[in-house]
């Protein structure tokens, strides 16, 4: 049984580091993606290109769009002259924001009444758009409280001290700057995991399913049991390894912080690899070339990630939406990934997530070895 | 569950259906301890099924299977220690060296530490891969991946060894070489159970049975079945316009059968009287003989006979 498990174990290592290929695609791709993400993904907006377009002419037009100019968020591009220049600039993706005064803007300011600004945003990055739109408010809002108390302080100096305010702090805990890498690249080992040790496992069974070798075991003498142990065994190992690579890789590069107990993560890992090995497998069972396993993979990868809560919040998910990311083990993985980098938290906080990943895992597994059995016959 | 007897294969009315096709229709035939049991048939006869119900691959849908002395159905483990299988795959990996490979299925065969040096150096002599041992098993060539795919199957010194079409796209001499290694092994007492194409590679078996569409439908030596299987005179025809000959020939009263064999025709005639009879009608129709004279029947004239069931007759042992 042991000298069985071994041999098995010594040539799926042989399969997995003798290729060139596969070496590479195992320390590689991690890492790249490690990297990319750490840079790109990020929900910040920046330098939103930006053409102003000024009827009025006035001070306070004038200082309002100089509010832009001087914001990071915004870079103005274009002064026009006409409205039907906006068209082209949006079409071509030339700009993304069009601020237009009308004119009449300062008189109805000095008013004291409504003075409307417009902004044409291109929604087609809906997102980039609903952020710009927020800073532009902001911007708006702060304009117009200074210039209420500026207008307060002229006509009525001794109101001054009366003038209800509001002021905001934030303090955003474990992530003071709110640092978007700090949430991605948790998330990016919990994704890269998967597709890596879903695919790998998957791959194989098929591959020996593929060139014959997996008929030759079965006319040994060797068990159901010892064959799914050594074909899922290795990858668990491999699956480690690459949880402590990547999180080395982003700690070190990217500076984000690791607060909680190794432990903790290599347990939650070792769960959630449990559910990730149990689909590859049942993969494994349905496929009958690599092909195919490959596409399935896909398949499976992609909407776990989308469900997962790593790019989009599952709070805003439709509610039957939200049930479904209950079966997905990612999800859980992301939290105790994000618990352990960031907020340092330990199993007294993590443990319902544990525990969903051990039951999400052994669920797998089983049915995998099931079906496994069954294929053999 | 002991062993029962001598026969190493003991089949009864095996039948295995996948849906509503039969792949194994009734067999039943027993083999020899170290005989060479040859498995022939077209594509799909059924050849295929029979070995992997055998190996405990797949489950019968009736009858019986004994090998080795046990019950393929209720111990297919302990069968699995008693048989050598090898597909027509040469199911090696090929990014393992030829060592690797044997110490790996040396280990799934569980063959005692005490005996591995011993078991891994014979099975590299027979292969002829003594120097070898650290090549790539991809990088040998089929006859070479051939023979070490037979010395991994046969590591544990199984009493039965199952062989799925084994020589299929190897070189000639390859396979001279291997069938002299089958030849040593049945001397020595392993019984051989060998399915093949090859007519060449039928006559080194001990028996043959013959399958096709899932029945067995002749069973004994080879020389059993060229004899029995051939009722009449069969006679070797060398003419120009092979088409019309043939056309004509079966119009002809007297010729059982027509069957090209290269340039020639394989006639089954009930009487070789009648040989200037027909040489007279085809030159009457034009057709020049170069030659025609009776000639004794090869196991393929005896596979045609017997597949097509045109001039067959019942050889010795047919199965009930």
């Amino acid at each position: 049984m042991i000298e069985r498990l071994r041999q098995i174990l010594v040539k799926e290592f042989i399969h997995l580091f003798r290729d060139k290929h596969a070496r590479f695609s195992l320390i590689v791709p991690p890492l790249l993606q490690m990297l990319i993400f750490g840079y790109a993904a990020t929900y910040e907006v920046n330098r939103v290109s930006t053409a102003v377009l000024d009827f009025d002419h006035s001070p306070e037009s004038r200082e309002f769009l100089e509010r832009f100019s001087a914001s990071s968020r915004f870079q103005v591009r274009y002064i026009l002259q006409n409205e039907s220049q906006i068209t082209s600039l949006l079409d071509h993706r030339r700009v993304v924001l069009v601020l237009q005064i009308q004119p009449g803007f300062a008189e109805l300011l000095r008013k004291g009444r409504t003075a409307p600004v417009q902004a044409v945003l291109d929604g087609t990055d809906s997102n980039t758009a609903l952020i710009a739109a927020g800073y532009i408010n902001q911007i708006a809002t702060r304009f117009a409280q200074d210039y209420q108390l500026q207008l307060a302080d002229r006509l009525r100096p001794a109101l001054m001290t009366f003038a209800p305010r509001i002021e905001l702090q934030e303090r955003p805990w474990y992530n003071a700057n709110l640092e978007g890498r700090w949430f991605f690249v948790p998330g990016v080992i919990g994704t890269v995991l998967l597709v890596t040790v879903i695919t790998l496992t998957a791959f194989a069974v098929v591959r020996e399913r593929e060139i014959g070798t997996l008929e030759q075991l079965m006319v040994t003498p060797i068990s159901p049991a010892e064959l799914i142990v050594g074909k899922t065994l290795p990858f668990l190992l491999v699956g480690l390894a690459t949880v402590i690579i990547t999180a080395i890789a982003g700690t070190l590069w990217f500076q984000v912080p690791f607060r909680g107990n190794v432990f903790v993560l290599l347990l939650g890992t070792t769960l959630f690899l449990s559910s990730a090995l149990g689909v590859g497998l049942l993969i494994s069972t349905i496929c009958w070339t690599q092909q195919q396993s490959f596409s399935l993979a896909f398949f499976y990868v992609t909407p776990a990630i989308m469900l997962s809560g790593f790019g989009y919040p599952i709070a805003s998910m439709p509610h039957a939406l939200q049930l479904i990311t209950y079966l997905d083990p990612l999800r859980f993985y992301l939290v105790v990934l994000r618990g352990t980098f960031i907020k340092g938290v330990g199993l007294g906080v993590l443990w319902p997530q544990m525990l969903a990943m051990t039951l999400l895992g052994s669920g797998a597994l089983t049915l995998a070895t099931l079906r496994f059995h069954k294929t053999l016959d | 569950m002991t062993r029962s007897n001598g026969n190493s294969v003991e089949v009864e009315n095996l039948v295995k259906r996948f849906g509503d096709f039969t792949a194994v229709d009734r067999i039943s035939f027993q083999t020899r301890t170290g005989e060479v049991f040859g498995f022939l048939g077209p594509n799909g006869s059924g050849k295929s099924t029979t070995i992997r119900i055998l190996c405990g691959l797949l489950r019968p849908t009736s009858g019986r299977a004994i090998v080795a002395g046990y019950d393929v159905v209720q111990s297919p483990e302990l069968i699995r220690r008693n048989i050598g299988y090898m597909s027509q795959k040469f199911s090696l990996y090929a990014d393992l060296t030829v060592f690797e490979n044997l110490r790996f299925y040396a280990g799934m065969y569980g063959v005692p530490a005490a005996e591995l040096r011993g078991r891994i150096d014979w099975a590299l002599e027979m292969a002829g891969l003594r120097g070898r041992e650290s090549n790539l098993t991809g990088t040998l060539a089929g006859g070479w991946k051939q023979r070490l795919a037979l010395g991994c199957a046969v590591l544990h010194r199984p009493p039965i060894v199952f062989l799925d079409e084994p020589t299929s796209g190897v070189d000639p001499l390859s396979r001279r070489l291997f069938w002299e290694l089958i030849q040593r092994m049945s001397g020595d007492g392993v019984t051989i159970f060998v399915t093949t194409h090859y007519m060449d590679e039928a006559e080194y078996c001990n028996r043959l049975a013959l399958m096709n569409g899932g029945k067995l439908i002749a069973l004994g030596t080879p020389t059993e079945l060229k004899l029995g299987s051939i009722q009449g005179w069969l006679l070797l025809l060398e003419c120009d316009r092979l088409g019309e000959a043939i056309e004509r020939l079966r119009r002809f009263d007297g010729v059982r059968d027509v069957a090209v064999f290269g340039n020639a025709l394989h006639l089954v005639v009930s009487d070789a009287a009648a040989a200037p009879a027909i040489r007279a009608a085809l030159e009457a129709d034009a057709i020049s003989v170069t030659s025609l004279q009776p000639i004794r029947p090869s196991l393929e004239d005896a596979f045609v006979a017997l597949t097509t069931g045109r001039g067959a007759n019942c050889p010795s042992e047919l199965p009930s």
